[in-house]
């Protein structure tokens, strides 16, 4: 497929588009250092879509999804992707064109191919969030989640802001041509010095889908969450008259994202039953609504 | 061009499944809005595209007429405040500019017309802030909330720019074409500038062409393949909503995936693929077989015409149907037997336990079903419910939901242990019908899983009191309802509904009240369905559910045998379009008006059963031995279930019962000759209502 300005390898994609949103402005921050499901669950997106305070940001999220993993014997789906995530509040009025511009800078033609934006409303229980906006195509693949935020934490998102996802991996299959996300070429080197995605992942893939399905001590998972959820409590200083102690939002947060990904193990351990499902979803959302509450109390910015 | 209004209303992509109903309801709003300001319009018409809302209307004066309005005020002599309080309110300085008649000031107020082109801004942010999205949302360039943030609006009356508060949303007469092939502004002048720039900008405006288009391009790519399309309005009508320069393309699937089974995939696993997710149309060979061919609608003109885009639409496919494929590899290679086991921890519903204990109250229930079910093999019954819901664990089903039942189908047929067809089939249709679209089982043994699975839905959530309210259905059971009386009716199945519904509650503690109230929901379901089928639901009403004396118990009997009820209904039907069944159904009411207006005065109940022979006129005895031969005979053709002839049987009660009513006097002054002729018209009501309640007939 002709490409005008097709960049070198997995990592070259990445680069291109955080020079891209660089140059919009944006901060480019580096990824959380926790287990998370979605770009969406970074504090810069969740905790910095609430409240006045201007703010654009990208980042590079490795997301971990336990039950999606396949051993690394499925070309298409991974149990830990990269998303690129990118924030811009207030949504600007030329959004979409502004992602357009993205995928340009990135050799996709719009004039060549196929774009279109799908109805796809996103919603995130555990976050107590949700979205109106698109899965866009391009040339009958889903290559991102278009989302104008509406509440995060169920609280009303104003200004409203816009949220873009890239499945980096999908787009790069995309732009390189290949069909297993394994063939990937990862640095943009071609002959002994090429490194691919399955030569960075593969055994991850495999190691990590035992882990997640098999080996995962859910004795001990079931107790970590308890422990996460009590301290992110703890730290918001709920359910404790005795301390004065200030709430703090940030370090509660991390608790709340870590429950999340421990009740995502145990999900995919299938330790969980339907019922059960609900209760624990509920719980998080608890968690993660009272962070927002305390961050947008204390101001809703980092100063 | 004279009295024009042009508006766009210029919107990031409105979903495909709103598009029609909202510029409905738009067009509609501003034309009642336009009415209810005395602006009168010559045309209007709505256009609709992924990206626009469009209203043009025409004939539309420059200014609203004047209106006089007269308003009563307060009495002549009222306190001055009252005085001063009307005329500030009707805008008049002093009592001499007031009409005095009678006891009353008026005030008339003369309202100049205002021009239409000050009226309108306020009348069409009126109209858009009223609009029903099924979903909108905020954002920040408007106050206005709105499906999707809206990006520009045209609004020109006779060219003239109205001016709209959006604020910072742009008005005027700038819009853009095509988002790819036109991206650039565009500047009008008119309505015909709006459509001949806009078609230009390769922008389809009106919706029916660009669906003619698909249609034509589906068909004309199709036939040069030497295919046919399989035909889809449901997608048609999608894929018109997701494009504003349709372009039809041809793709190719792997030929291995179509390959004959178990080495190709199974058609509905294909056709979910394709059509759900990728909204792509199947195409056949000319034996009706899938074609390894697929078509889709673009929304782009590319130089390369549309190879490009055809070869990642067959990326996409080819990674999804691996993936399917990998499903379907993997699954036969577990028995669905084997998966039985799994359905413990399947939770049906937190107050109904497992999908395993589900199983086995559908078992008993279908084994009572079979019976009535002719041709139904017991044993293949029981092997079908015991497998019906072992798919749900299998991969396809996790990742394909809607394809349940037709995927346990699947593994019967070609899993590692081969099921009696029969067994594959009743899995396959135990869903079945899945809405008014959709066939009926037509397998005996389908026929009994499908019932049974829907009485025990039916029964259980009513048991837990989560009956459908309203608009929320979340169980589907008004569906499951319909199908148990559509799958009753079409296969002719000749059996009572209460008993199988006290079947089905035997399974549930304090369950007592629930086969009446499952009944009574079925009957609502069978009066629509009936209705839908042109029968009149006044005879429906009649023949369900009679009220019936009984020696001095009056009791009420509900017809719950669907075919015989339709029969009686037929019967009925034809009885009434009868002179005799006309005039019968007269003296009924007349008959039954008597009794009722004398009880309600008497405040006592006459029953036929007390009436006694006595000497009176003779047409009276002639009548009541009518009255007891008819009723005999009438009780032993409806229990032969022969309708049409135990309503002639009641065409013989025209005479006497005419003779009775021209020379007998009811409400004579000897009371027991009276109460006694009661009684006997109380007969003629209790030998008519064995057929059906006449009192519920209408017209």
């Amino acid at each position: 497929m002709p490409q005008t300005n097709k960049p070198a390898g997995f990592q070259g994609l990445i680069l291109e588009l955080q020079r891209y949103w660089a140059a919009q402005g944006c901060v480019i921050l580096q990824p959380l250092d926790l287990e998370v499901g979605a770009g969406t669950f970074h504090p810069a997106t969740t905790l910095r879509a609430l409240g006045p305070t201007p703010w654009k940001a990208a980042y590079v999220q490795p997301s971990r999804r336990p039950t999606d993993g396949r051993y690394g014997d499925n070309p298409n789906r991974l149990q830990h992707y990269y998303q690129l995530q990118v924030i811009l509040k207030p949504a600007p009025a030329n959004s979409q064109q502004l992602y357009l511009d993205s995928l340009a800078a990135i050799g996709i033609d719009a004039a060549r191919h196929d774009i279109r934006f799908v109805e796809d409303d996103w919603e995130s229980p555990t976050l107590g969030a949700w979205g109106l906006g698109w899965e866009v195509w391009l040339d009958g693949m889903e290559v991102s989640q278009f989302t104008y935020f509406q509440q995060v934490g169920g609280i009303e998102c104003d200004p409203v802001s816009t949220e873009l996802t890239y499945g980096l991996e999908r787009l790069a299959m995309y732009v390189q041509g290949v069909e297993s996300i394994y063939d990937l070429n990862f640095n943009g080197v071609d002959g002994t010095g090429r490194i691919s995605y399955g030569d960075v992942f593969l055994r991850a893939e495999r190691e990590y889908s035992a882990y997640n399905f098999e080996r995962a001590d859910t004795d001990l998972l079931f107790r970590h969450f308890v422990e996460a959820e009590n301290e992110c409590k703890a730290l918001l200083s709920l359910g404790d008259a005795t301390t004065n102690a200030p709430p703090l939002p940030l370090p509660a947060y991390d608790q709340a994202l870590k429950s999340s990904h421990i009740f995502n193990l145990l999900d995919a351990r299938g330790v969980i039953s339907v019922t059960e499902r609900a209760a624990y979803i509920g719980r998080v959302r608890a968690l993660a609504k009272a962070c927002c509450e305390a961050w947008l109390a204390g101001s809703g910015s980092n100063r | 061009m004279t009295g024009e209004l042009l508006l766009e209303l210029l919107t990031e992509e409105i979903p495909a499944r709103m598009q029609r109903r909202a510029i409905d309801d738009l067009t509609s709003l501003i034309a009642d809005k336009l009415k209810a300001a005395d602006i009168p319009t010559a045309t209007i018409e709505g256009q609709v595209t992924p990206r626009r809302l469009v209203v043009i209307a025409d004939g539309i004066p420059a200014r609203q007429p004047d209106r006089s309005e007269e308003r009563r005020g307060p009495r002549v002599g009222a306190p001055e405040a009252a005085i001063n309080g009307f005329l500030r309110s009707a805008g008049l300085a002093s009592t001499k500019e007031l009409e005095t008649r009678g006891e009353f000031h008026f005030a008339v107020i003369n309202r100049p017309g205002r021009a239409t082109a000050e009226v309108l801004p306020e009348l069409i942010l009126a109209a858009m802030t009223a609009l029903p999205w099924p979903k909108s949302m905020r954002y920040p360039a408007s106050p206005l909330r709105w499906v999707r943030p809206l990006n520009s609006v045209v609004c020109l009356l006779d060219g003239e720019v109205i001016n709209l508060a959006l604020g910072e949303v742009p008005v005027g007469r700038v819009t853009r074409g095509h988002r790819f092939l036109a991206p650039g502004e565009i500047t009008v002048e008119n309505a015909a500038d709006y459509r001949a720039k806009l078609a230009h900008a390769h922008v389809v405006l009106d919706r029916a062409e660009r669906r003619a288009t698909i249609d034509e391009g589906l068909t004309a790519l199709a036939h040069a393949a030497g295919l046919e399309v399989k035909a889809d309005e449901g997608l048609l009508e999608e894929v018109t909503g997701l494009v504003e320069c349709p372009v039809v393309l041809m793709g190719n699937i792997d030929a291995d995936f179509v390959r004959p089974l178990p080495e190709g995939l199974p058609p509905e696993v294909l056709a979910t693929a394709m059509r759900t997710h990728q909204k792509y149309f199947t195409c056949l060979n000319p034996d009706g077989t899938p074609a390894p061919r697929f078509l889709f609608v673009a929304n782009n003109v590319t130089p390369d015409r549309g190879e490009t885009i055809a070869a990642g639409n067959e990326r996409v496919l080819r990674a999804r149907l691996s993936d399917a494929r990998f499903f379907w590899d993997q699954d036969r290679k577990v028995r669905l037997e084997g998966r039985v086991e799994a359905l413990k921890q399947r939770v049906y519903h937190e107050k109904l336990g497992s999908v395993y204990e589900r199983t086995g109250r559908v078992e008993r229930l279908a084994e009572a079903i079979s019976q009535r079910v002719p041709g139904a093999d017991l044993e293949h019954v029981r092997r079908a419910v015991r497998l019906a819901k072992a798919d749900l664990s299998s991969g396809m089903v996790g990742e394909f939901p809607e394809l349940q039942g037709v995927m346990g189908r699947y593994y019967a047929l070609y899993g590692d242990q081969k099921e009696a067809p029969q067994v594959a089939e009743a899995i396959g249709e135990q869903y079945k019908p899945l809405g008014p679209g959709d066939t009926c089982p037509t397998t005996p043994e389908g026929t009994v899983l499908a019932i049974a699975d829907k009485l025990d839905a039916l029964v259980s959530f009513f048991v837990i009191d989560e009956k459908p309210t309203g608009s929320r259905d979340p169980f589907a059971l008004r569906r499951a309802a319909l199908g148990i009386v559509r799958i009753i009716l079409e296969n002719k199945l000749r059996f009572g509904l209460r008993s199988a519904l006290e079947a089905a509650a035997s399974s549930y503690l304090n369950s007592e009240r629930v086969p009446d109230e499952v009944l009574d929901f079925i009957a609502e379901r069978l009066k629509v369905h009936l209705r839908d089928q042109g029968v009149r639901h006044d005879l429906a009403s009649a023949v369900f559910s009679q009220v019936e004396d009984r020696g001095l118990a009056r009791i009420t009997k509900i017809e719950d045998n669907l075919v015989r009820l339709l029969a009686r209904v037929a019967a009925l039907q034809a009885f009434l379009d009868t002179d005799d069944g006309a005039n019968l159904l007269t003296a009924y009411r007349r008959a039954a008006n008597i009794v009722a207006i004398e009880e309600r005065k008497d405040g006592k109940r006459y029953h036929d059963a007390e009436y006694q022979e006595m000497p009176g006129e003779p047409v009276e005895g002639s009548l009541s031995k009518v009255l007891a031969q008819v009723r005999l005979r009438v009780e032993e053709l409806v229990a032969e279930q022969k309708f049409e002839d135990a309503m002639a049987a009641l065409a013989t009660l025209r005479k006497p019962v005419d003779e009775f009513f021209d020379r007998v006097t009811v409400n004579v002054d000897d009371k027991q000759l009276r109460e006694n002729r009661l009684r006997l018209l109380a007969r003629i009501r209790a030998t008519m209502n064995q057929i059906a309640d006449f009192s519920q007939v209408e017209g």
